[in-house]
């Protein structure tokens, strides 16, 4: 082997995921990810509400890509994407403002949520491409279970972007052994039966399911649906290494588009991080 | 193409197809494909089925020679296959029964369901009644507003009718809302999907629910003219009539067969429903299919006069036929559809629905391309006495 090539294997750079997570376990901290719809309310504001994200305290960010057809989410985040698709946002476009984000942010990982079509009409080469170039960390696939992820899991693992799992209440014992295997950065813990933003938590439950699941896995689990404020990320995220919240910060952008009060965007959008922030690191 | 059983364990018909949903719904699925495969080898499920199918729906229905439509257009001796005779009107009432009894078998008492314009919605209220089973119905708002009889009709059947306000607020967005409110009760809710999209069982079982109608036609053409027909005819929407005739002819090689699609206002206006004939292969509503989208991969809305083929996908064992090559799809448009539809009222005294309109103006097309001694079956899969209104709204009548 040559020097060449030895300096190219040992080059393999880590995932900012495995980073961020390994430095908050380290801390007895847990995660916070903001999930923002990239384009809403508009694609100008987008770059400085990921900004404001970080400010107020967030570990990582998902990026919601919009799409036409959402099952799997709530009333909140479809109004917000059929917004930001109205207004032009797309695949591409929010690749562009990863990259813009990166230019001055090179810490923070960034998760792409996404249902499997916009990735597909672009190809899958293609998007791993602009991925790497524009630092994106992992993909969530909303609609892809890891039976389906066959063909794409080379190209993802060959370009260092994670595919993320995910485990439901209702995925059996023997599927979780099989995600457990697979899993890459961490597992996605979705802690309710509905989609993005419904009812209330059981959070007795989600902590029990959550402590069963952990056992058989190598990854950090996020627990993510339905958690409103600081007090349901704490009540949550007792098993978990961390929380993913989506409707309740679209909730925070929507009031603020209603009052027609775009200044304050960035500033409501960190203080609601932070609170979630001060929560989560406070006593219980 | 050869003797495979298709689809694969995982609902794959070649590269299309399978399980493209969240993580919550997998062992719905999952448990869904277990008791279908249970139901299926149980001859007490096949018996209570064959005994709604022929008692309630009326079956088998007929095979019916249109001698003077034959005479007509010059071309093939056409035979209809008549869905339109079934209870409820269409061909749906055959799959919604297969599925409302799988739903008993599990118990389950809460039955949803999509509708576009409303027949699918008819037939599962009309069976969830007859057993006794709550019953709510998605229905795009926009679909709502233009169905109103058949919204009608349901609400009489006892159903709840759920208008979705969500993106263009017709069939592919009460598809999106029916999966969201199974994903919340899957506990307690059967979704009976009314084509043969979704995830995998969905596109399997649905087409097993409605090959009994090629199954039927097969043997009552042996039966009048001994063999095979020439080419089998039918509209493509969703395509679960169309694999419901097809399915038991497919190892038929010498059986020619067309799916046709809802041209619109044309395929080159680009306001059409022409998923097979236009579009391309992408990932929606649970499975790898053909696909009416833009280049962010984002749905295109399709345009059709007739509300139950006016869908941008379509199911996968459909796109497998066509990149075979063992299925043909070709679009008429909504003009020649309307055409047909008198057609078969003056020569042959029946009012086809609009959907079943499109095949018969291919049949009319087929019939410059072949010969009198040929013969084609045409699936007449649903009445058009639901159309009326659309139909009147045309000459400028208001009824």
């Amino acid at each position: 082997m040559t020097s060449v090539e030895n300096t190219v294997t040992n080059e393999k750079i880590e995932n900012r995921i495995d980073t961020v997570m390994g430095a908050l376990k380290a801390e007895g901290r847990k995660a916070l990810v903001p999930y923002l719809p990239i384009g809403y309310p508009e694609a100008s504001e987008s770059v400085s509400l990921l900004h404001a994200i970080v400010d107020g305290g967030a570990d990582m960010i998902e990026l919601g890509v919009p799409f036409s057809d959402p099952q799997a989410d709530g009333p909140v985040i479809q109004q917000a994407t059929e917004i930001a698709l109205k207004k032009g946002m797309n695949l591409n476009k929010v690749l562009d403002i990863a990259t813009e984000f990166r230019k001055t942010n090179q810490k923070t990982p960034l998760v792409m949520m996404t249902y499997a079509n916009p990735i597909e009409a672009m190809g899958w080469d293609k998007y791993l491409d602009r991925a790497i170039n524009a630092g994106i960390d992992a993909v969530l696939l909303v609609d892809v279970p890891p039976e389906e992820t066959f063909e794409i899991k080379q190209p993802f693992n060959k370009a260092g972007i994670y595919l993320i799992n995910f485990v439901a209440p209702t995925t059996k014992p023997a599927r979780v052994s099989l995600i457990a295997e697979q899993a890459q950065g961490f597992v996605y813990y979705v802690a309710l039966k509905g989609v993005t933003g419904a009812a209330t938590l059981n959070h007795d439950a989600v902590n029990g399911h959550v402590k069963e699941v952990k056992e058989t896995l190598k990854t950090p689990m996020l627990v993510g649906f339905g958690i409103n404020d600081g007090a349901s990320a704490k009540a949550v995220s007792q098993e978990a290494d961390g929380v993913i919240v989506g409707s309740a910060l679209v909730k925070v952008i929507s009031n603020a588009v209603e009052s027609n009060d775009f200044s304050t965007l960035s500033e409501k959008v960190k203080t609601f991080v932070n609170s979630l922030r001060v929560a989560l690191d406070g006593d219980n | 193409m050869s003797g495979d059983v298709f689809p694969d364990a995982l609902g794959h018909f070649g590269r299309f197809g399978g399980r493209f949903v969240s993580e919550t719904l997998i062992s719905a699925i999952e448990e869904l494909t277990e008791d279908y495969e249970k139901a299926k080898a149980d001859p007490e499920f096949q018996q209570e089925l064959r005994k709604e199918l022929a008692d309630y729906t009326g079956r088998p229905s007929p095979l019916y020679h249109a001698e003077r439509w034959s005479k007509h257009f010059g071309g093939p001796q056409v035979y209809l296959k008549r869905e339109d005779l079934n209870h409820t009107g269409a061909h749906k009432i055959n799959n919604v029964l297969g599925q409302i009894l799988l739903a008993k078998r599990s118990g389950k008492k809460r039955i949803i369901a999509e509708t576009g314009a409303g027949q699918h919605g008819v037939a599962t209220a009309s069976a969830a009644a007859k057993y006794g089973l709550e019953c709510i119905v998605y229905m795009g708002a926009e679909d709502v507003r233009r169905q109103s009889l058949n919204v009608y009709r349901m609400k009489l059947l006892g159903a709840t009718v759920i208008p979705v306000e969500s993106g263009s607020k017709t069939l592919k967005d009460a598809l999106n809302e029916a999966m969201r409110d199974w994903v919340a009760n899957v506990d307690t809710t059967f979704y009976v999907i009314g084509t043969v999209a979704g995830p995998h069982p969905y596109p399997q079982l649905v087409r097993d629910f409605q090959k009994i109608i090629g199954e039927e036609a097969k043997e009552q053409f042996a039966a009048k003219e001994g063999g095979l027909p020439d080419a089998l005819v039918a509209c493509v929407g969703g395509g679960s009539n169309a694999i419901g005739l097809f399915y038991p002819f497919i190892q038929d090689t010498s059986v020619k067969m067309y799916g046709v699609e809802a041209g619109g206002d044309g395929v080159e206006t680009g306001r059409h429903a022409a998923t097979l004939t236009a579009g391309r292969p992408g990932i929606l509503h649970g499975n790898r299919t053909y696909i009416l989208e833009d280049d962010d991969g984002q749905i295109i809305e399709p345009h059709s006069i007739s509300a139950g083929l006016d869908y941008p996908g379509v199911g996968p064992e459909h796109a497998w036929l066509k990149d075979e090559g063992r299925a043909e799809y070709v679009a008429i448009t909504d003009d020649e559809a309307l055409e047909a539809l008198r057609d078969l009222n003056s020569l042959e005294g029946i009012l086809p629905a609009i959907e079943s309109s499109h095949a018969l103006a291919y049949a009319k097309k087929l019939a410059k391309t072949m010969t009198p001694d040929q013969k084609i079956i045409v699936n007449l899969s649903g009445r058009g006495d639901k159309d009326i209104n659309t139909i009147a709204a045309r000459d400028g009548i208001s009824l």
